[in-house]
């Protein structure tokens, strides 16, 4: 291994990062609206429950590359999606790939903010419910912070495997890292090398992605902290 | 006398079994009523019934003179007709639960003044400032900032009491407030209630704990099989029932708390 080509690899592949991070950032922040979404009609009326089902049903049971196909390849063998409004959006691959990834990751975050309301204590519902709070006010001030802190660490999880998944979106001519990797290794042949350099940059990324929920779970959490000598919650030892 | 709190008739069944027999109660204001018997007997669903945590079969329930509005449903019971009307008339009662239920990602202070600024629409400079002239009161006033998870049973209740409290309650309605505590803690919660009772405050409480409700109420209701079986003064109910059930059911609790 050369040193110099490392780091001329390292330098081509970080042009590729702030595609990787945009990929990244919008569709977990689409994919996380979609989720509360999903999970708030899944725990509503029947019909509005069973499509959800359905939807995490075959998000959640099909390979993401394969949907993502469908929607490059697929969608635009619709003359009414070539007509409509959405083809300009449609006919990109930037925009397949956001929607793709923001669809499936919505399929996985909806069941994990689903597990995150059912765990919400009851007497909190009812002493929000007593104190003349219902509908919207009583998921945003009592229901949806309580679930959400609860389904944080299990988020972080799933926040972590869409920034490795964007990797997919080289698929449809996307350069980013993994885009940019493929490139050098058809030019070089030094494929060893290139998938190093590559990998040190999704580790680096997903370091300080760790680190950040971290901070924001210590954040959200100060009542679950240990005080002074009191015991500590499971699994904080630190 | 105004009344704080009127029932009539009120009857809820839980599938085949009939918890309240039509249990009709006038609590007018100031007064301080006990609702005690033995577990099953009702008094925790009628508390309940008062706020409409459980909607009652049948039955009308006025807050302040103020009836709550009722429609038919098809099953032949009924339902509230005016969600507004059930917020605006929750908001104008203090609720104190067995299980203190406050929220949890919400510190003491943020727990009192969550409902006064969310739901009365009250500044947040006046609900802190009463919130903590009402801390004080509970005894709670160096605990404003703490989570619930770091405090003692006997202090999340009385930060519970103070979260009522700060509602400014037409009426104050205990259900249970001391059972879920551990002995040596009952005391500083009673401590509290009592303290409300004597500022002439309007309360229902539901209680196993005897001789306290026969020193602070001014009346005790002894519920039985989903009906009232007696009431009266305190002085009657507790020391000279004149009904069987109670005479024996204040003997055993009475010695038991001895």
């Amino acid at each position: 291994m050369e040193l110099s080509f490392l780091a001329d690899t390292m330098g081509k592949l970080l042009a590729g990062v702030p595609l990787t991070l945009n990929l990244s950032f919008l569709s977990i922040a689409l994919g996380a609206c979609l989720a509360v979404v999903l999970a708030l009609l899944r725990a509503g009326f029947a019909p509005a429950a069973w499509l959800v089902r359905f939807y995490v049903y075959v998000l959640r049971g099909t390979p993401l590359l394969l949907q993502l196909f469908l929607i490059y390849y697929g969608v635009g063998q619709f003359a009414w999606i070539r007509e409509s409004v959405l083809w300009p959006f449609l006919r990109e691959p930037y925009w397949c790939a956001i929607l793709a990834l923001s669809l499936n990751t919505a399929a996985y975050g909806s069941e994990i903010i689903r597990g995150g309301l059912q765990s919400v204590p009851s007497g909190a519902i009812e002493a929000a419910r007593v104190s003349g709070m219902s509908g919207a006010l009583l998921y945003r001030r009592i229901v949806l912070p309580l679930a959400i802190r609860q389904a944080l660490p299990a988020y972080g999880n799933e926040i972590i495997s869409m920034v490795k998944a964007t990797s997919l979106a080289s698929i449809v001519t996307l350069m980013e890292v993994s885009g940019i990797s493929y490139a050098i290794i058809s030019e070089t042949y030094r494929a060893l090398e290139v998938f190093l350099c590559a990998g040190v940059i999704y580790l680096l990324i997903n370091f300080l992605l760790t680190r950040a929920i971290a901070w924001l779970e210590y954040r959200l959490n100060p009542h679950l902290r240990a005080q002074r000598t009191s015991a500590k919650p499971i699994g904080q030892i630190a | 006398m105004t009344s704080a709190v009127q029932l009539t008739e009120l009857r809820k069944s839980f599938g085949a079994l009939e918890v309240l027999k039509g249990v009709s109660l006038d609590a007018a204001t100031g007064e301080v009523i006990s609702i005690i018997g033995a577990s099953g007997s009702g008094k925790s669903t009628l508390l309940r019934c008062i706020p409409l945590l459980e909607v009652p079969d049948s039955g009308k329930i006025a807050i302040g003179g103020e009836a709550l509005r009722m429609r038919k449903r098809r099953d032949g019971r009924q339902e509230p007709a005016d969600r507004r009307q059930v917020n605006r008339i929750r908001s104008e009662l203090g609720f104190v639960f067995q299980s203190f239920n406050l929220w949890a990602h919400m510190t003491v202070l943020q727990n009192v003044i969550e409902a006064p600024v969310h739901v009365q629409k009250r500044s947040r400079a006046e609900a802190v400032a009463e919130g903590e002239a009402i801390l004080e009161k509970v005894g709670m006033a160096d605990k404003r900032d703490a989570y619930p998870a770091h405090l003692s049973g006997g202090q999340q209740q009385r930060a519970a009491i103070a979260r009522a409290l700060a509602m400014r309650p037409q009426a104050l309605l205990f259900d249970e407030p001391t059972s879920a505590l551990d002995p040596e803690l009952v005391g500083e919660v009673l401590r509290v209630i009592r303290g409300l009772a004597e500022e002439g405050r309007t309360m229902l409480i539901v209680t196993h704990e005897m001789a306290f409700a026969a020193d602070v109420s001014t009346r005790a209701i002894f519920l039985h099989g989903g009906q009232i079986e007696e009431q009266g003064p305190p002085a009657q109910v507790f020391r000279e029932p004149t009904t069987e059930r109670c005479r024996q059911f204040v003997t055993r609790h009475l010695n038991r708390g001895a």
